[in-house]
């Protein structure tokens, strides 16, 4: 077999739905799910006569979302009409922007499995309006939905920059990640928040001569799954392709595929790239924006700690493992509210333990954020103080986080209040395990026996020290007096 | 009576309606018998509403028996041309695309009519999308010159000129792109004002050229106007190219439109008399010599790049309006095709067959403007033009108050005298596209008659927001003459 190495080549293009209220030219409520065609107005109808008006929120968006991308914001922009006739566009043209993106220039920090951070360059961020849904459920007809028509789109260019299909994903989870942190977007796959379209082709050395292979497309790709699936797809279609065919890149034979989630395959779309003519001319309706330097630092003060530096600060500072970090860091509610439950005077690890595994769970039962269970960071804090402390165990510990949910109270008045204390007088431990030994001689000539056996029964005259004390006994305490009286040999 | 309302200006039955002294019934039904008298062989209306201008007018007519407090036209009938949306009867544009659009809107000046409590009696015709100079590109009506039915009333707002001259309403809306306002006022031998770009909402209004598009009054005479303007004027935040009030304030420009301006100094090219019948010259030139007796210091000015006007108006005009029409695809709403094969059909087959000649025209014109490998030479190099042409108009503005010259370099010419060559038609133009072109507002007033006893329009403008000026000045010469 000859000798092929090969580097994998991804642009991907992305468009985010902003979370504004309204759209993007005119006043309609964005409502998912909603009836057809009942969020719609004139303006976003394309009614004759009708003008859009610029929603300032998307455009405040738009720069906070170019800022986190490390973008040049443009001092000047302007709204362009990009004309092309399908029928959910109702003007035949959608308002976007063509040579001056509010944000260009930028690069975006991906977190890769071994630990390290890779860059991608952003090559522009832009603003532009959605267009709405055909609907093909009759046979002999099609319905337009223009619910959709006019919601604000945040559409990010990267540079090919991206070298897999893992990477790729990964770019896209940590995009979804910064915008959710923003506040700029739900970035809700499901309700499409976020649409992806990869530009995939291979360089590959065979015989010590460099080939690239031709360019496809994937269009419209709304989970990480098909995203991550259709690249590595094209991955092996384009190299298999090329070893049976040899065909490469030429200017003109760049493809367009779509995405079949069910065969998991792509699905040639357009051989050739067609000779688009968008005609892009400034919007005659709508004047141009000037980002003076005022408004700039209104908005750049809105910029958090984004979820990278936070995780790796986590990291560093609070000694959590990478993982833990990451799971913390994936929303900013929780983020900051496991921060500020730290920075009361806690004990990060447990904190987080209290949060990752109890915690998220209910929040996710309860359909909220964690922060939003009603457990103040100061209470949480306490909590895996008393955890710490060994006044309550892990277990008990679950027990008090879902009564605290509801109950105002300190996390130790409420394990007082549940009996759930454990009891780490040595004196009165010792009285019990004292009385399992006596009773239980077998298990103790095992457990002193040295062999297999000892350990399982270790555990027994450990369990029933426990259910005596039903569950109550600090089990540090048990095991150090139990281990003591073993090994006196009494 | 009837015949004596007929002959009042807005302003004087607005007063009268407002005592008391006549009703705005009574002003409504004069105009309705007119209407019914005249319009059979004018055309110039597509639409009427007779029943509720009744309705309405005796709704005014009580508030004022009631001492109530009435708007500015205060039961006074008005046409509105129909490129502007109505929530009542259609908008049609002359368009059979559009020839049964019912719009759920009304446009932002309608709304401010309705406010100022006018009777609006019925829509007016124009050329196809206010794309033409005759009104002759009308895909559904035949609009005639009240003074010469041989003759053109003049375009787009044909329709509108139409009827305030043939006294079938006492005052109407046009919208002017390239002089849709001032030239049929010209013809019609009546006063038309196109206000500064951005003075007036657009909201509601029809796009043909974005960018150009103002809608203004056609009137009886220049009070009238500036009646009209206090009305319709004003910031709207629909609009995003409506300009704020802070940076153009209003005005009460009625109330000051009778105060002569003083040390006034306008300006004249003389190069641009060059190109116009000589009836047309020396009319203006006599109109020039009664300001010189007004006192007014006359001035010669070049405007170097005014003969590139037309070519830079009919790139951005169509290039816009290319984009603007597109809308019009069968889908949505308005015509569409018996028989199409599938969506493509539904698009091509619609627009090819409701769509007049000039309009296509103007779209394929346009759209080879904004394509790709075109779009420097044609597209981007009229807009440089254009900033040029406004330069030019700066400059004038720095050594007068306002430039004067005529509206058209003809009268009403004959109905089918220019449909075989567009281009000659796209040329009578030629004194209107640059002030749409600059932003600036202008007005047309009736400055005297040619043999044919058809009215020549004198054409006056002036600089960005300074509509006070030019309606005083307008109106300096209609009180001198």
């Amino acid at each position: 077999m000859t000798n092929v190495d090969y580097k994998i080549i991804v642009g991907l293009e992305i468009h985010v739905q902003l979370a504004t209220r309204t759209k993007m030219f005119c006043g309609c409520e964005l409502i998912f799910a909603a009836e057809p065609n009942s969020r719609v107005c004139p303006v976003c109808l394309g009614l004759p006569g009708a003008l859009p008006v610029m929603n300032k929120q998307a455009v405040e968006f738009a720069i906070l979302t170019a800022t986190a991308l490390n973008c040049k914001i443009a001092e000047f922009t302007k709204w362009d009409r990009k004309s092309y006739y399908y029928p959910d566009l109702p003007k035949n043209y959608q308002i976007s922007q063509y040579d001056l993106p509010i944000g260009s220039n930028g690069f975006i920090e991906i977190p890769l499995p071994d630990g390290k951070v890779k860059k991608i360059r952003i090559r522009r961020v832009h603003l532009e309006e959605d267009a709405g849904k055909n609907l093909h459920t009759a046979e002999n007809y099609s319905q337009v939905d223009l619910n959709r028509a006019g919601t604000p789109l945040l559409e990010i260019v990267t540079e090919p920059d991206i070298n897999g299909d893992e990477e790729v994903k990964l770019l896209a989870v940590e995009l979804q990640r910064i915008v959710r942190f923003l506040g700029v977007s739900e970035a809700d796959m499901q309700k499409g928040h976020m649409r992806f379209e990869p530009n995939v082709n291979l360089h590959i050395k065979k015989d010590s001569t460099e080939y690239k292979t031709p360019i496809t497309e994937i269009k419209n790709l709304n989970s990480f799954k098909a995203l991550e699936k259709s690249a590595a797809f094209e991955v092996q279609r384009q190299l298999d392709e090329f070893l049976e065919s040899g065909r490469v890149m030429q200017s003109g034979n760049k493809k367009t595929f779509g995405w079949d989630d069910i065969r998991e395959v792509t699905v040639l779309q357009r051989e050739k790239e067609e000779a688009h003519d968008y005609r892009y001319f400034p919007d005659p309706d709508l004047v141009p924006v000037v980002v003076g330097e005022k408004w700039l630092n209104i908005i750049k003060a809105k910029l958090c700690e984004l979820p990278l530096t936070m995780q790796n600060r986590f990291v560093i500072a609070y000694g959590l493992s990478d993982y833990d970090a990451g799971v913390l860091t994936t929303d900013r509610a929780t983020a900051e509210y496991f921060d500020s439950a730290v920075k009361v005077d806690g004990d990060a690890k447990r904190i987080c333990n209290l949060i990752t595994q109890t915690g998220l769970k209910i929040a996710n039962e309860k359909n909220c954020k964690v922060s939003e269970l009603g457990i103040s960071p100061q209470r949480l804090a306490e909590l895996a103080k008393i955890v710490g402390a060994g006044q309550v165990s892990a277990t008990a510990a679950v027990t008090i986080f879902e009564k605290m949910t509801q109950d105002d109270s300190l996390p130790s008045q409420i394990a007082e209040k549940l009996n759930l204390l454990q009891k780490s007088d040595e004196g009165e431990l010792e009285k019990i395990v004292d009385e399992v030994i006596a009773i239980n001689p077998q298990a103790v000539e095992d457990a002193r026996s040295g062999d297999k056996k000892s350990k399982k029964a270790h555990g027994f005259l450990m369990g029933q020290v426990m259910q005596k004390t039903k569950g109550t006994a600090n089990p540090q305490v048990v095991a150090k007096i139990l281990n003591s009286k073993l090994n006196k040999g009494i | 009576m009837n015949k004596d309302i007929l002959k009042l200006t807005c302003r004087e039955l607005r007063d009268l309606i407002t005592k008391g002294e006549v009703k705005s019934s009574d002003a409504v039904l004069a105009v309705f018998a007119q209407i019914e008298k005249r319009d059979a062989k004018i055309g110039a209306f597509l639409s009427t509403f007779k029943d509720n201008a009744l309705k309405k007018a005796k709704e005014i007519d009580e508030k004022i028996s009631k001492g109530k407090p009435v708007g500015a036209l205060a039961g006074v009938p008005i046409a509105v041309k129909d490129n502007m949306c109505t929530t009542f009867g259609t908008t049609t544009c002359a368009s059979k695309i559009l020839e049964n659009f019912r719009s759920p809107y009304n446009a932002t000046v309608i709304e401010k009519l309705l406010a100022a409590d006018a009777v609006i009696i019925g829509k007016t015709n124009l050329d196809e999308f206010a794309m033409g100079s005759s009104t002759e590109n009308s895909g559904l009506k035949k609009t005639v010159n009240p003074w010469d039915p041989s003759r053109v009333p003049g375009g787009s707002s044909g329709g509108s000129a139409a009827a305030v001259a043939a006294k079938m309403c006492f005052a109407a809306l046009g919208s002017d792109t390239g002089g849709s306002i001032r030239q049929p006022a010209s013809f019609c031998g009546i006063a038309g004002l196109k206000p500064t770009y951005g003075r007036v909402s657009r909201y509601g209004l029809v796009a043909y050229g974005s960018s150009l598009d103002q809608i203004g009054p056609l009137a009886k005479n220049t009070a009238d106007c500036a009646l009209l303007l206090n009305v319709i004027a004003g910031h709207d935040e629909k609009d995003s190219t409506s300009v704020d009030e802070k940076t153009a304030p209003l005005c009460d420009w009625l109330e000051k439109v009778d105060k002569p301006v003083t040390g006034l100094k306008i300006a004249v090219v003389p190069e641009l008399f060059k190109g116009a019948d000589s009836e047309v010259v020396n009319t203006v030139k006599g109109a020039i010599e009664v300001y010189k007796k007004l006192g007014a210091e006359i001035i010669e000015i070049k405007m170097p790049h005014s003969e590139y006007a037309i070519a830079a108006y009919y790139l951005i005009a169509t290039a816009e309006a290319s984009s603007n029409l597109a809308r019009y695809d069968g889908v949505h709403y308005g015509y569409r095709t018996q028989n199409s094969a599938d969506y493509v059909e539904v698009y091509t087959k619609s627009r090819n067959e409701a769509l007049g000649a000039e309009v296509k025209r103007r779209i394929m014109l346009g759209t080879y403007a904004l394509s790709s490998g075109y779009y420097d030479a044609y597209y981007l190099k009229a807009l440089k033009v254009r900033n040029l042409i406004r330069n030019d108009f700066t400059a004038a503005f720095e050594r007068a108050d306002c430039i004067i010259m005529p509206t058209s370099p003809t009268t009403a010419f004959k109905i089918g005298e220019k449909t075989a060559n567009p281009l000659q038609m796209y040329l009578s133009d030629v004194y209107t596209i640059a002030v749409n072109l600059a932003g600036v507002p202008a007005i047309s007033i009736p400055c005297g008659l040619d043999k044919n006893k058809l009215p020549i329009g004198l054409q006056i403008i002036a600089p960005a927001f300074e509509e006070k000026k030019l309606l005083q000045i307008a109106r300096m010469f209609e009180k001198a003459t």
